[in-house]
């Protein structure tokens, strides 16, 4: 089956919950990012952020990995019922990505994905490129993160 | 106030600078995709090779996230950063292969202060980062807040 009929444009799917802890936001950080707000919770303070916080990459990157979690779920789901699962590949990259709030210490971030738009790629006939709105939405319900992703199908 | 050797002021339109190089381990990118990416083509050679990508490729956020540190090493560490609101584009346009080594460059697009937040600007970067054998894997535009100098700021 298409993406397109697993998830229909309107229909927004939550894939999970991460938890930033400050080890897990130092850890990331020491080894991606480590500018003094990601890395040293004294340091910190002295900027405009004010205290510990998240790598942008990290709340990314969890993005993805609330994705795979719920998407390995979500194929074997469909096998097990006897459907093809939608057949996705690589992505080509992102647009309009913003940070809007810091992701904090103890902050409980839930990940959220909604197809947008399926389009078939001419170059490659069989293959589609799908939009996705993607978000992040801290515990006070406060969206921290949010963009535009691509991913390809195959046919 | 924290002590930075390039401010607001320093990133005049136009301005290149390089991003640390590095090498991209296979170790590294198994390490990344296992705790964050777990599709096939990031966590093994074979898987790789019979993907679109042609062998063991790095996720897209580890290739972010690499891009990150080669421009923190590069020029971040000295500049008066106070971190990202976002990024307009980030274009993965070739796949990051194990033992690949990275190179590149910020360069400055565009600057303008920032009413709301006073002595600090938003300078807006371009960003390109290369292989081995000078093709273009990464492509990115983000704007990054950045203070302005200490004795400019008091006279602003």
């Amino acid at each position: 089956m298409r993406l397109i009929e697993l998830s229909p444009p309107g229909k927004r799917v939550i894939t999970g919950t991460m938890l930033f802890t400050a080890e897990d936001i130092i850890r990331f950080a020491k080894q991606f990012d480590p500018q003094p707000f990601h890395v040293d919770a004294e340091a910190a303070r002295n900027y405009v952020f004010g205290s510990l916080c998240a790598s942008g990459w990290h709340t990314c990157a969890g993005w993805m990995k609330m994705f795979m979690e719920y998407w390995t779920a979500e194929m074997k789901r469909l096998s097990q019922e006897g459907i093809r699962p939608p057949q996705l590949g690589p992505s080509a990259g992102f647009k309009t990505l913003q940070w809007m709030k810091p992701v904090y210490v103890g902050d409980n971030i839930t990940y959220s994905v909604e197809l947008i738009e399926s389009r078939p790629v001419v170059s490659r006939p069989g293959t589609w490129i799908n939009i996705t709105s993607n978000d992040g939405v801290n515990q006070h319900g406060e969206v921290v993160m949010r963009y535009e992703g691509t991913v390809l199908e195959f046919g | 106030m924290v002590k930075a050797r390039y401010y607001y002021e320093d990133f005049s339109e136009g301005l290149s600078l390089p991003l640390a190089s590095r090498q991209v381990t296979a170790e590294e990118i198994v390490t990344f995709a296992s705790e964050f990416d777990p599709q096939p083509m990031h966590l093994s050679e074979e898987a790789g090779r019979a993907s679109i990508l042609g062998g063991l490729s790095a996720s897209g956020w580890h290739t972010a996230s690499l891009f990150m540190r080669m421009m923190y090493d590069g020029w971040l560490h000295e500049a008066a950063s106070e971190g990202s609101p976002g990024i307009d584009f980030m274009e993965w346009k070739k796949p990051v292969l194990a033992g690949d080594t990275l190179s590149g460059r910020s360069t400055v697009a565009a600057s303008r202060l920032l009413r709301s937040r006073p002595g600090i600007g938003l300078v807006r970067f371009l960003h390109e980062v290369e292989n081995q054998k000078g093709i273009l894997v990464m492509r990115g535009e983000n704007p990054i807040m950045i203070r302005r100098r200490p004795d400019l700021e008091a006279g602003a």
